[in-house]
Parts: structure tokens; sequence; C-alpha cells
């Protein structure tokens, strides 16, 4: 029998991105014992990456502005699909979980009277980002990390979440992981967890995401018995590097095409003017010559093909690929080089001008670049009561990433930074409220544990069997080409037998070496939950017989109105793992009361 | 073909050495695209810690030909022909092969004293550009750590380290000093209890730092020459004795009225 | 409000390191930097010192009224005889006056924070180049007597202004030759550009940064200082190009003043 430490929480949060670290704050303010666990070092979550801003409906810049707009927006980009109860109190306190920043620390960027300035950001009505310069996710996470240490909170750093325990009544009594520095166990005893494990990306081949991305909150709720919705909404970018590989999954700006920039497959053709469908036509150019009088004035042409709605540009290159006429490296080129003076590229693109000379010696004034669509976030994730964060299963919470709703079928920019403070504090409140009302921690079930323990440890019983990292890159080529940007119902179904094979392979890792830091265990434990989310992304896109915002059917184009009132609903009996069968069960969306439906009215 | 030679140290807590790995070169990488490689084709049990791979987290720092570096931000096609040597940062007990055991930062982050605002007004703070942009650049700061490993105050002098914050968090109280907001004079306790005085501005902090934080000229010899405001400078000191007396004296004869 | 007990929390110390134990794994020409340090270094000072004691003579070209910045302000009785008109005199002191103006200069110099890093890392190694380990097995930086004393470099600093006051007095007055008359020579020019750098050195100088307006905490209350401090920072970026520009100017300075005055070369008249 192991050895495990053992700790005693009335709140753990497992993950400290933005919302982890919101949710702790507000538990602790409660007076609560709260522990904050995450995969790596504090402050290095994926939030750090978010770049544009937070979107707070705040009337700095322009005083139109209200949560109406913004929560009218909000719908609108998540094509209805949103749990408008959610969208709603995101763009009610948005603007006061921004202004919370700045008590504890924050410097944004400011108007001339002193205020925080806002941006302007695609499908929002109003300049509306909170921000500074380009690294916005970066001063979030720093100044909640601030906050938290000031609050002395206990952090657990570095220490992966294997499973969740419930407790005889069904609530959720802790959790069971292991330090990675270490290789040792540890359990938790906690009245309330909450989920901030944020996305999935890190399943796909071209993502970015960093290697945390691995849906191990999905999974675990999943595993525990809570429900998925939505799973296959996920947010594609057209334009990611693809190659060389220190820019892999590293985004394209659009400003790269509304400056100039073509798309050409490997016969140097510029693709897009063949890929015009019809409900575009008329406000897009029928050749290069008037597409290219279009950038000095927008009323001497008709927009460029380049220009298209993200769906479409995305659809064309996988089109384009899927034919052979792709790029060495599996995208196509992205020329901006041949057509615009090496000056002009630097002054409008400067920060993408920089970020590809460093980081890949890529001279984006003088060679194309090799792009192709990318994932970039999850819209579906964790099913959540909308005020409370709290899940299907008591005393389980979540938020930020993993919860699901919010953002409907496809997220606006900056929607999910102030999607971390807003639920994040929710999910915290949520947890203290059930919390105060209950007993002492639960003792632990020891068997449980014990299981736990060893079912991770069996790739060290084997002697010979399959290597995590072929089975990751499999994955990933698979989820990538299968259930990718563009999905088909054929492939979708060639997906999941293919998945099932994965889940056989993964039955059968072997590591070899001590449980010290050793990546090679940490990937064979992570494997699980990301076959389990990609499971459940195939299963929902074969499923929705649609296209909607970020779930896009070849076979079927448009979107359904039948399918825009249901969401696909995945679960699992609970105590099951990866290789349980997934159920998935459409259930119809919440109806928004009258008196926001008429919002819409209003608009039209 | 294998052409190229990594030499990688590996080992834990009980020693090391360096070890070479040959691998096939291929265009367009960064350290880290090699190490990944390595751990997918030879050593998959290599530790090394990563996030991002696009130079905003500052996880994957370690010492390239014996140069703090950013793994994901060092390409191979910079570094000069022959074997590349991959190291563990320096100033940090190691935990194992390219992992280190940063928990020092995380302590020094803890003893830094909260920002302490005035209570927020109705509608928010409000706050002019020319003094954020200050703190900005210091807000800018990924973690990465270097500065600190690098840093010979600790590299090479151990004991220094229960009392010395480093140039990661000097950067930090100069933020806190130049926040526009801020109600806290923390001088004191930077020079008397943070070890301000035994950095020497040798400026190694800023040679390697990724985000290219003028941390020596913007942050630790402003908190140097504020040092000399609170505490070295005769005349400063002179006016303070005065100024503090007539401060007392108009507090006592408040005191003294019934 | 003063920040009395910050949490200061237990640092666990020890464990063993990673990585050889070598004094660094640099594989480039890290020693370059150092060895030319110590190099100019070196010789400026050697230059200076024979300025100081031994050229107590060929410091003042009398007909072009150039004077030397080693010995300006020119106190003392050689001055007197070396027929320098320009300075006040100092008629007790017997020796170069150099010995007492080289102290500010060089105090400046000393405790510049620039040149600080400069000879740390080239004299004593502490430490020689990033990333290669510290030639000292104690260290006490600046806390201890006597580098605590780098904390007065605000006061040198003063002390440096009144002497680019006094060499931009000596420039100007190069301009107006013994018997009347406004002139130039390369003399002039050279001395216009001695007290040039020194007023970009001195200006560029932290102390400066800070005392110009680094110190306050909101710029937009103190317009001024704020678009002093605007003023002096690009300048401070340059500090280290000044430091070097300005002490290599001086020594040529009274390199050719020495030359002038000493006839071996003559100084060419423009006007």
């Amino acid at each position: 029998m192991a050895d495990y430490e053992h700790h005693s929480y009335d709140v753990i949060i497992i993950g400290a991105g933005g919302a982890g670290l919101r949710a702790a704050i507000e538990a602790k303010q409660r007076g609560l014992r709260v522990a904050l666990i995450c995969k790596s070092l504090l402050g290095k979550a994926h939030t750090v990456m978010a770049e544009g801003g937070v979107a707070a409906a705040m009337g700095n810049v322009y005083p139109e502005d209200n949560w109406q707009v913004h929560f009218r927006d909000t719908m609108r980009g998540g094509k209805m699909l949103n749990n408008w109860r959610m969208a709603q109190l995101h763009a009610q306190e948005a603007p006061d979980r921004v202004l919370e920043l700045e008590e504890w620390g924050a410097l944004f960027d400011r108007t001339k009277d002193g205020k925080i300035t806002q941006r302007d950001f695609g499908g929002h009505r109003y300049a509306r980002l909170a921000h500074v310069g380009d690294r916005t996710g970066l001063e979030l996470i720093r100044t909640l990390q601030q906050k938290a240490v000031s609050m002395d909170i206990d952090v657990f750093m570095e220490c992966k979440i294997l499973r969740l325990l419930r407790d005889d009544n069904g609530a959720v009594s802790g959790a069971v992981g292991y330090w990675r520095p270490t290789g040792e166990f540890i359990t938790f005893s906690a009245k309330a967890v909450i989920l901030a494990t944020g996305g999935v990306g890190k399943s796909w081949k071209y993502t970015s995401n960093s290697w945390e991305g691995t849906g191990d909150g999905h999974a675990i709720a999943l595993w525990a018995g809570a429900e998925l919705i939505d799973m296959e909404c996920i947010q594609f970018h057209p334009t990611g590097m693809v190659w060389p590989l220190s820019v892999r999954g590293i985004l394209v700006t659009e400003g790269v095409r509304g400056d100039g920039g073509v798309l050409r497959n490997s016969e140097g053709k510029r693709f897009m003017f063949d890929y015009v469908a019809d409900m575009f036509r008329a406000e897009t150019a029928e050749s290069e010559e008037e597409a290219d009088k279009w950038y000095d004035d927008h009323t001497a042409g008709r927009r460029p093909p380049e220009l298209l709605p993200r769906d479409e540009v995305a659809r064309s290159i996988n089109t384009e690929v899927k034919a052979g006429r792709g790029s060495p490296h599996g995208g196509v080129f992205l020329d901006i080089a041949s057509r615009r003076s090496a000056e002009f590229i630097r002054r409008r693109l400067p920060s993408m001008y920089h970020q590809f000379m460093e980081l890949a010696g890529v001279d984006i004034t003088a060679t194309p670049m090799e792009v192709g669509p990318t994932c970039h976030y999850i819209m579906g994730g964790v099913r959540v009561e909308a005020d409370t964060a709290a899940t299907g299963i008591p005393g389980l919470f979540a938020a930020g990433e993993v919860a699901g709703g919010m953002h409907g079928s496809n997220r606006l920019g900056g929607n999910s930074l102030s999607d971390l403070i807003v639920f994040g504090r929710r999910a915290g409140m949520g947890a203290a409220d059930y919390v105060e009302g209950r007993a002492d921690a639960q003792t632990l079930d020891v068997a449980q544990v014990q299981s736990i323990i060893d079912e991770s440890l069996e790739p060290y019983t084997r002697e010979t069997g399959e290597n995590p990292y072929d089975i990751q890159r499999d994955l990933q080529e698979l989820m990538q080409s299968n259930v990718g940007i563009i999905r088909t119902g054929s492939e979708l179904d060639e997906a999941l037998v293919q998945l099932e094979a994965l889940k056989v392979r993964v039955d059968n890792i072997s590591v070899k070496g001590g449980r010290v830091y050793n990546p090679a265990w940490n990937l064979a434990t992570d494997l699980p939950a990301m076959l389990t989310v990609s499971t459940c992304a195939a299963l929902g896109a074969q499923a929705r017989k649609e296209s909607r915002g970020g779930h896009t059917r070849e076979d079927f184009p448009k979107a359904d109105p039948e399918f825009g009132k249901v969401n696909m609903v995945l679960s699992q009996p609970t105590g099951s793992g990866m290789n349980a069968d997934v159920k998935l069960d459409p259930q119809p969306i919440l109806t928004m009361p009258d008196e926001l439906k008429a919002l819409f009215e209003e608009a039209k | 073909m294998a052409d190229l030679t990594m030499r990688i140290w590996r080992g834990d807590q009980d020693g090391g050495e360096l070890v070479d790995y040959e691998i096939e070169s291929q265009e367009g990488e960064v350290v880290l695209d090699v190490i990944h490689r390595l751990q997918a084709t030879q050593i998959p049990d290599l530790a090394c810690r990563w996030n991002c791979k696009a130079g905003k987290c500052g996880s994957c720092s370690a010492e390239i030909n014996g140069m703090p570096r950013l793994m994901c931000m060092t390409r191979m096609d910079q570094l000069p022909d022959g074997p590349i040597t991959v190291t563990p940062m320096r100033a940090f007990p190691i935990i194992r092969d390219l992992v280190t055991d940063v928990s020092f930062n995380f302590e020094m982050a803890k003893r830094v004293p909260a920002f302490n605002p005035p209570p927020m007004p109705e509608g928010g703070y409000r706050m002019q550009q020319i003094d954020v942009e200050r703190g900005q650049e210091f807000r800018k700061c990924i973690e990465c750590f270097m500065c600190q490993n690098v840093c010979h105050v600790i590299r090479d002098h151990e004991e220094n380290k229960a009392n010395y914050a480093g140039p990661r968090f000097f950067i930090r109280y100069a933020e806190l000093e130049m926040h526009p907001l801020d109600t806290n004079d923390r001088r004191e306790l930077v020079r008397e209890k943070m070890g301000l005085g035994l950095c020497n501005i040798t400026k190694c902090c800023t040679e390697v730092c990724p985000e290219h934080i003028k941390i020596t000229d913007n942050a630790i010899i402003p908190l140097k020459e504020r040092a000399v405001d609170a505490h070295y400078d005769p005349v400063a000191w002179l006016g303070r004795k005065i100024t503090r007396r007539t401060k007392r004296s108009a507090a006592e004869a408040a005191a003294d009225r019934p | 409000m003063a920040v009395d007990d910050a949490t200061i929390t237990e640092v666990q110390l020890g464990g063993r390191r990673g990585g050889p134990d070598v004094a660094t794994l640099r594989t480039d020409k890290w020693w370059k930097l150092p060895v030319t340090t110590v190099a100019v270094l070196s010789a400026f000072i050697v230059y200076a010192t024979w300025a100081a004691f031994f050229g107590t003579s060929n410091f003042f070209y009398a007909a072009h009224n150039l004077l030397s910045p080693f010995y300006s302000p020119c106190l003392g009785n050689i001055c007197k005889t070396q027929g320098v008109t320009t300075s006040p005199f100092l008629g007790w002191w017997q020796l170069s006056p150099a010995l007492i103006i080289l102290v500010f200069p060089l105090g400046f110099r000393m405790t510049c924070y620039y040149y600080r890093k400069a000879y740390y890392r080239s004299f004593w190694r502490s430490p020689v180049a990033c990333a290669v380990q510290d030639a000292h097995s104690t260290y006490s930086g600046e806390t201890r007597a006597p580098l605590i004393l780098q904390n007065i470099h605000r006061y040198f600093f003063y002390f440096g202004l009144v002497f680019n006051v006094l060499l931009t007095i000596d420039a100007v007055q190069a301009f107006i030759w013994p018997g009347g008359g406004v002139h130039m020579s390369i003399g002039t020019l050279v001395l216009c550009l001695n007290a040039s750098l020194l007023w970009l050195y001195s200006l560029s100088c932290h102390a400066c940064r800070h005392l110009c307006g680094g110190q306050v905490r909101n710029f937009s209350k103190h317009p001024i200082r704020h678009k002093l401090w605007k003023f002096v920072t690009p300048l401070n970026a340059k500090h280290m190009q000044f430091a070097w520009m300005s002490l290599v100017v001086v020594a040529m300075t009274d390199v050719y003043v020495r030359l002038v005055a000493s006839g071996t070369i003559t100084d060419f008249k423009i006007f």
C-alpha cells in the first residue's frame, strides 16, 4: 500500500489560472480554509497568453455602452446557444470585477481623463476591452496571484489531480493527486471543490494551448458523474502558424489579411476566390484586381475573399490541404511579403514581425508564412448553474474555460478574461455558501484512494508497452484531421472508432524511470483525460447535425433552428473512467425571460 | 542522420553529469523543440519545465551554453556549431535534470507587503497614463527567475538567500514605490531586510531579462536612490528631523486642546 | 505609512545545485569586455597620475587661452608661474592644483552607478561576467564600509556640476584671446567638446535622473519635474557611452593642450 500525505480544507480549487485564483480569493475572504492546486508553478497558467483585453461594458470610451449591449453581443456571438443567465451575469458584473483588479494593484492603460481605456474588438459593438498593451492576461493573473499570496492562501504547485472523491451521499468529498516534483501521492478532504482547469487544446496537433490544456477538469468531473455540454463547440483560428516548429500554434492576427496578406496554395494560386459562398458573393470581390483596390479605398472595390468570416476561410484552407495543394508542412501560404513593402509591414504589424523574427527567424517581410487552422478555445464544458457555478454534483463547482454555457457556440474575443473573474468569484461564493451549511470534512475513503493510486501507477508495472508520446502524437493527428475545424459525419465516425483503439493503447502504456519529475509518467496520467474529452468532442460533433459558431459540419453547412434549441449533454456513470461509455442526451436550452428577449427585438 | 549533439545535464539531489545525445537537426527549431523531440524518441523521462512555448509564461528557464536563456526563445540556428550544453538554473537546488526548486522566489513573494491603496471612489480610481507607465514596465515580468538565477549575490553566495529579495522582487518593490495609489513606504524595509545594499549593480539581471525590462536602471538604482533619500542623505535626514519636530509639536498642541 | 514588519518567512538554505561544478560553461568570449575595461581604465589612471603629479608645466597655452581640464580651476602658485589669468589663486598651495581638483571628478566617477558596474566586474571580478563564478568566497556588497559610501554619489554629482560650470567658463574664455577679439581654433572646439561631454555625463547620471523627477510618485502632480525626468531619461540610457566618451576626451583634451603649449603642434586657427 502506497503512502500519501493528506490535507483537509473547506474548499479546494483545482487550477490556478484567472478563474481559480479569483475563486480562491473569494472563498478565503469568507474566512474559509482554502487550498489552491495547480499543475504548473503559480502564475504560469494559460491565462498569461490572453492578449487583447477584458471585455466589460464600463462605458469609459463610449458612454452609450451598457450591460444590455454587451449581453446582446455575447449572445449573438454565441449564436444564441449560450446560457442566457451566465451571459447576463457576465455582462452585468464584469465592470466591477475589472475595477476590483485595480484595487489589487493592476495597472490598465488609461484614457485622457484617467479612467481605464477600452479598445475595439471583433463582435463587440463598442470599444469595450480594458487592456494593458498586448499582455492583459499576464496583468490579470499577476494581480490575482499577488492578491492571493498576500492573503496567505495555501498553494500546492506542480500537483496533478487524478480524480475526485465522492462520499456516500453523492457529494464531493475531496481529490487525489500527486506531486510532480517528487511523484509522491497526496489526498485532499474538502467540503467543496472548484474546478478551474482551463481547456482541452492539447489533443489537437495545431493548438495555441500549452501542455496543461489536457481537459483534466472536464474529465474528472465527467468521471465523477457531472455533465458536460456542447463539447463540439471549439474555437479554431484559421491562421495559426504550422511551421517552423518553434512557432507552431502561434496565431497570426487577422490584421495581416486586412493589410493585404493573401492566401496561396502550393501552386501559387490565390485560391480564396474559388470558395466564395453565395451568401457572401454580393459583398466579395470577383477578381484580384478588384480585391486589390479595396485595401486602399473600401469604396473602390468589394472585400477580398481572404476577409470572409473565420469559418469560411478555415474551411477553404482545409479543402486545399486535403486536395494535396497544401504547403510542405500541411498548411497554406499566407503571403504579405510579395505584396507590401518591408517598411509597410514593419510599421503596420510590428509585434507580428518581431515575434516571428525572434522566435523563428522568419522574416515576414521576405517570405510567406505557413498557416493553418489552430485549436484555440473550447466553449463547451462542465454544465453549471449560472448564479453559483454549481455542477450537478453537490459540492462541485466549475468556473472559467472548463465550465460550459457562457459562450454558447462561439466566444467573442475579450470575453474569456471577464468570464474568469466574474465566474471565478461566483464559484468562490457558491462554494462558500455551500460549505457554510455543512459539518466538518469527511473521512477519507481509503480503498477508493488506493485504487486511484494503483491505476495511475500501472504504466510502471509493464515491462514493455506503448510510448505515451507516440499515443499523444497519434491522438493529435487524429483530432486535427477528423475533429478539426471542419467536420463530416463519416470522419467523426472514424474518429470515434480510432479513439477506442487509442484507449486500448493507453491501457498498455509502459513507463521507465522513477516518479520524480518524470514527464513520460505525467503524460501517461494526462492521456486518459485527453481521450475522454476528445471522445466527448467527437460525440457532440457527430450528434449536432448543423453548423453553428465553432462547430462546422461540411455535410450540414447551415444552422438548424431545431439544434439551436438544445445542448448536447454528455454524461457517464459515477466513478467511471476513460473506458466507460459516454452517454449523449440532447436537452433543451434554458429559456430566456421576455424582458431579455425584448433586447433582441429592439435591435432589429 | 544525427548531426547534432545535445549535452544535457542529467541528475538529481544525489548528483549528476553531462550526457551527450545525438539527434538529427531540423529546420526552424528552438532548443525546447529539440528537448521535446529527445523526450519523445530517446529520453522519455528527461525532466524539463515548460508551458506556453511562446516566451510568455517564463517556465522553461535553463542555461544554454552557460548563459541563462528561455529554451523556447533560443533558436538553434543562432547557436554556435558544436555540442550544445543545456544545464539547469545554477542558483536553485536541483530537482531533476533541467528542473530546479524555485521555491526561494515564492518565499520572497510572500514577504512583499501588499499593495495598499486608499478606498476606491465611486466609478473607480483615476490615474494618468504617465503615472502608470513606470509600473507597467515592471509588470511585464513573466517570472522566469533568470534574473534571480544569474545574480551572483545568491548564485555564488548561498548564505545571502536568507536576506535578499533579488532583482525580480526589487522590480516589484520599485513598482509599488512608483504606484500612484500606494500608500506604503517600503524604502527602509528594502534597505534593511531585503538586501538592496547587497546588489552591486553589475547588471546581469538586465542582460538576461527576456522581457528586456531595464531592471537595474529603472528599478534597482531608483530604489537605491530612494534608500539614500530615506536613510543616507545627511541633508534629507536633517530636513526630516526638522519637519518631524514641527509635525510632532502640532500633534502635541492638538492633544493639549481641551 | 511605513512598513515596519513584513512577514519574514524562513528560506530553506542549502540543497545541491544542478549542473557541473565549474566556474562557467560559457563558450563565448565573455572575457573580452572586462579585459578592455581594465586596459582603458588603467591607461587613464596612469596618464592622470602622471598629468597630476608630474605634468606641472604646459597645462596652459596662454596665446590661445587654453587651460587643461585637469588644472581647472587653476588654484595654486604654479598657475601664476604659467601665466594663467582666468582662474582664482590659492597662494599657499604649492603643489599641482590637479591634486585638489581631481578628487571631485574622481569621486564622481568612482561612485557612479555605471563605473561601479565596470570596476566591480573587471577589477574585482564580482562577477567578472554574467554566469561566471564570483572570484570571492564571501560577499557583502555595498552594505559595509567603505562601499556603503557609494550612497553619497549625489553629492559628487553636485560638485560635478560646479566643475562643469567652471569648464564651460574655460571653454568660453578660450574664444577670447589675450589682446582681445573673438577667435576660434581647434583648441576652443576641443574645450567645447570636453565641456559638452562632461555635461552629458553629469546630466545622464542616475542620481540626476532621480533628483530631477524619478523620486516622485505621481508625475501628473509634478508636471515640471516630469518634463525634466523625460529630458534626462533618454540621456540616462546612454550614460555608459557618455562615461567612456567623456573620460577619453578629458584625457585627450589635456594631451592636446600640452602638445600645443609645448609647441609640438600648432593650434590651428579657424578665424
